[in-house]
């Protein structure tokens, strides 16, 4: 985390590069003590509102891949519901026919999506921008309807996880919520290391820019692979978990539209491009949720509404909007030029992290 | 259904298709936009159709004309709207804004029609078949969407040779900035393809509508068959894109014929992804680069 | 009155500022040129004329009336119309189809494809040929020939010279009479000066974003202009 490198002094200013001001030391301790407390949740919260925080973590988890997956590798995708929905077979699967404990069963619903998303990958590249994403959504409805039509997993109908329910509560409720923090941190971890990494640096200056990307030594291809992947495995384990949380599987569930719609909803209202703008989309579709969701078309057309017009008037999102106005990152992404005795008044270098976000 | 009585299902299928695989293919040609709302605005008409015969109440192929400009209008004005301020903007913001539009016309329609299949009725016309032999018959309305699918490729093919708005379409199509210098109002223009492509799609959704049920949710089906129709057929061309939908058309008849009618549309998308793999830049596809 | 008149003109692209206090005049029937160094703001000037650019501050008066925030496509129906930077043919358009929509605003006056091709003889037999299979010199001629084609009172030129061989920078520069009698003036921006400086009434040199210099080439002596060319 400590990047403070002192270069030799311009004209009569030395200055330094660092990732991180003071401000973010405090909120990476303020995080660390978050995280604890959410660690401990189980035992002392309920089990209402664990499970309400495993349907949050799962989201945030699937909003975080998909964030990366378009800042990092500039990959729009529409078909994560595929690997979410391969997620929760292969964990019935390893669960239900191999008879592997449900919660390792997670671990292979992650392998499983890697291994899917390898020829989707080669499939869907040869296409670009938006056709590509609507190549992501075949490869997911190729997966719906060969699992549909296999009588093996239920079929149409879907299937019961008996070995989730042969749990019982009190271990899959917890199990289910250490899984789902685990799988958050894992998306928010791999998303924070990748972007404020030299190719994420790289990536994010020439974001539509092809040739740039290529000339400046990054591999185009093999990040957007190893991206896709990781974001497939990642679904993939989301899929597992929701699996074991919801006890059954249906195709038409599993491998639903709707998935996306929620991801696309969360990352734009908080904000592409930035660690923190799904965290604060998924707590502001949350609270959407909880109050009108009983409306269940209004519900879908004030999130698409909301959708439209954020992207069109404020397409950093409502984080972005915010960042515009203080220049603040929780999760620090940029470097920062600081010029002796001027340590205060932050000055960024890079472009906001927004701008470069295209 | 035999072998022979699905292939002509198929090909006549894939008229359809290519009704409307042209209207996304001529949007995202003109202005770079993938439409996801694209399916959902050629049932979209279907619904504006009951309504007109409703209001109306005559033959719902006389209410064709009337949709088509009620959807070229509302094209038109989607497009200069909204659709024109993130045109220029990059992928991502089509994509999302698109989505997001299908969203909400998708529930809109669901709160003000129900999920309930809805149909369009034209009286025995629907049912009516050629007889073309013994083992052959050949639907009277499938037929006329196959013949309305030439004119309109047809058509739109002269229109973009040889008109002047056509030729505008081409020089947005192919440098926007240097459109304008020359005078070209590339907000006018965009709209005007947006209309166009709803125009065209209101003939395919309209027609299906009479010939079979319809609900908000067919839309995003109707997409990914577009979509497919004009990967396979080459991007750029229209007669790529009614190539596309025929062998998309008979990829999936034909599955259905071999494998059962459950396995029809699976077998469509694995013939897509064959030939995406094989010859990702479809049959017939026409690149020109500076 | 004359034709153009820019005044106090500040140009930015988002926060840099590129062009400052420009003044400027062009009289009808000139042929005023800019000249500088890479990145000096000539073609910046010549955007923000064709209105590809705006203005954050000053004016722009094309015969007596302001277009400093009226879209490109207008300033074509009133008569000014621009030769890109880098030509900006239309690559899946043919020679012919190129020429027609350089028509598109339907401005009165003695252009038409004929007299394009009367003017650059080495177009006609690549009417039917699509514009991307033709060479920079054709390109060339076929931008001008486009932009004439709106009939425009002022033609901006960005660097009509820049990639092209001697004898085809002379051949463009052999049009510009015809160009003046069909009542057009030119603006042209360039990076080939001596040549430019032969057929200018009027230079404007920029540096750094504003005028270094400003007069008839008559009236200006090498050193002069180098210096300002060269900011020494």
């Amino acid at each position: 985390m400590n990047t403070t490198t002192t270069a030799a002094p311009m004209g009569d200013k030395k200055f330094s590069v660092s990732v991180a001001s003071r401000t973010n030391y405090m909120v990476l301790g303020f995080g660390i003590l978050v995280l604890i407390v959410l660690a401990v949740f189980p035992v002392f919260g309920g089990t209402p509102w664990t499970r309400r925080l495993v349907d949050f973590f799962t989201l945030l988890a699937l909003a975080q891949f998909w964030n990366l997956m378009l800042g990092y590798a500039g990959l729009i995708s529409v078909g994560q519901q595929g690997y979410i929905g391969i997620g929760s077979y292969t964990l019935w699967l390893f669960a239900d026919v191999l008879h592997i404990n449900p919660f390792i069963g997670v671990i292979f619903a992650a392998i499983g999506g890697a291994i899917i998303a390898l020829p989707s990958a080669a499939l869907v590249f040869k296409l670009k921008g938006g056709y590509l994403a609507i190549g992501t959504w075949v490869i997911a409805e190729v997966l719906r309807l060969i699992v549909a039509n296999i009588k093996r997993t239920g079929g149409g109908s879907g299937i019961t996880i008996q070995a989730a329910t042969k749990l019982g509560t009190e271990v899959r409720v917890p199990g289910t919520y250490w899984w789902g923090l685990g799988v958050a941190v894992i998306a928010i971890g791999v998303t924070y290391f990748l972007l404020r990494s030299r190719t994420g640096l790289a990536l994010e200056a020439i974001r539509d820019n092809d040739l740039a990307a290529e000339s400046s030594g990054v591999n185009l291809w093999r990040t957007k692979l190893y991206t896709y992947i990781i974001a497939g495995a990642g679904c993939a384990m989301v899929g597992a978990i929701v699996a074991i949380h919801l006890l059954r599987v249906q195709p038409a569930a599993a491998f639903s539209i709707n998935w996306t719609a929620y991801i696309l909803f969360i990352t734009v209202i908080g904000g592409v491009g930035t660690i923190e703008g799904p965290v604060i989309g998924t707590v502001i579709y949350f609270v959407l949720r909880e109050t009108t969701s009983k409306y269940g078309e209004w519900y879908f057309i004030v999130l698409g509404l909301l959708a439209i017009v954020v992207t069109v008037w404020s397409p950093r999102g409502l984080y972005g909007y915010v960042v515009r106005k203080t220049n603040f990152f929780l999760f620090p992404l940029q470097r920062k030029l600081y010029y002796e005795g001027e340590r205060k008044k932050r000055k960024s270098v890079a472009a906001e992290s927004g701008e470069a976000a295209g | 259904m035999d072998w022979l009585n699905a292939a002509t299902q198929g090909i006549l299928l894939g008229g359809l298709y290519a009704l409307f695989a042209v209207g996304l293919s001529l949007v995202f040609g003109t202005m770079r936009l993938t439409n996801l709302a694209h399916g959902d605005l050629t049932i979209l008409p279907a619904y504006v159709a009951l309504m007109v015969v409703n209001a109306l109440r005559f033959n719902p192929f006389y209410s064709i004309p009337i949709t088509m400009v009620i959807m070229f209008v509302f094209g038109y004005l989607l497009q200069r709207g909204l659709l024109n301020a993130i045109v220029k903007t990059g992928d991502v913001n089509g994509v999302i804004v698109t989505f997001g539009i299908s969203i909400v016309l998708q529930n809109a329609l669901l709160l003000g029609f129900t999920a309930n299949s809805q149909g369009l009725d034209a009286g025995t016309v629907e049912n009516l078949s050629i007889k073309i032999n013994d083992r052959l018959a050949v639907g009277w309305l499938p037929l006329i969407i196959f013949l309305m699918s030439l004119v309109v490729i047809t058509v739109l093919q002269i229109f973009m040779g040889r008109t002047k708005m056509g030729r505008a379409f081409r020089a947005v199509s192919d440098d926007q900035e240097a459109a304008r210098l020359m005078g070209i109002n590339n907000k006018h223009i965009w709209a005007v393809a947006m209309g166009v492509a709803l125009l065209i799609v209101t003939i395919g959704g309209v027609m299906m509508a009479i010939r079979t049920t319809f609900d908000p949710l067919l839309g995003s089906q109707r997409l990914i068959y577009a979509f497919e129709a004009v990967v396979i057929g080459g991007m750029g061309s229209a007669w790529g894109t009614l190539l596309g939908g025929i062998i998309l058309g008979l990829a999936q008849t034909l599955g259905a014929q071999a494998f059962g009618s459950a396995w029809s549309i699976l077998v469509g998308h694995v013939v897509f992804v064959v030939i995406l793999a094989l010859r990702p830049q479809g049959f017939l596809a026409k690149t020109v680069t500076s | 009155m004359s034709l153009l008149e820019i005044t106090d003109a500040s140009v930015y692209y988002e926060d840099f500022q590129a062009l400052y206090d420009i003044n400027l005049t062009v009289e009808e029937g000139e042929i005023f040129a800019c000249i500088g160094a890479n990145g000096a703001g000539k073609s910046t000037m010549l955007k923000t004329v064709s209105g590809v650019l705006t203005p954050r501050r000053g004016t722009i008066l094309f015969d007596g009336q302001p277009i400093d925030h009226m879209q490109p496509h207008k300033r074509v129906e009133m008569g000014i119309s621009m030769v890109p930077e880098g030509r900006r043919v239309f690559p899946s358009l043919t020679v012919q189809e190129n020429l027609i929509i350089g028509a598109y605003r339907g401005r009165p006056g003695p252009w038409t494809t004929d007299a394009v091709y009367e003017l650059f003889p080495l177009l006609e037999p690549l009417k039917k040929r699509q514009a991307s299979g033709l060479s920079g010199g054709e390109q060339q001629a076929l931008a001008i020939g486009r932009s004439l084609m709106s009939n425009p009172r002022l033609i901006l030129m960005d660097e009509v010279s820049l990639g092209l061989a001697p004898v085809v920078i002379k051949r463009i520069y052999d049009a510009f009479p015809t160009l003046l009698e069909s009542g057009c003036t030119i603006f042209v921006v360039e990076q080939d000066v001596q040549h430019v400086l032969t057929v200018a009434s009027h230079v404007a040199c920029f540096l750094e974003g504003r005028i270094a210099l400003q007069g008839k080439p008559s009236e200006l002596t090498n050193e002069q202009i180098t210096a300002a060319y060269f900011g020494v």
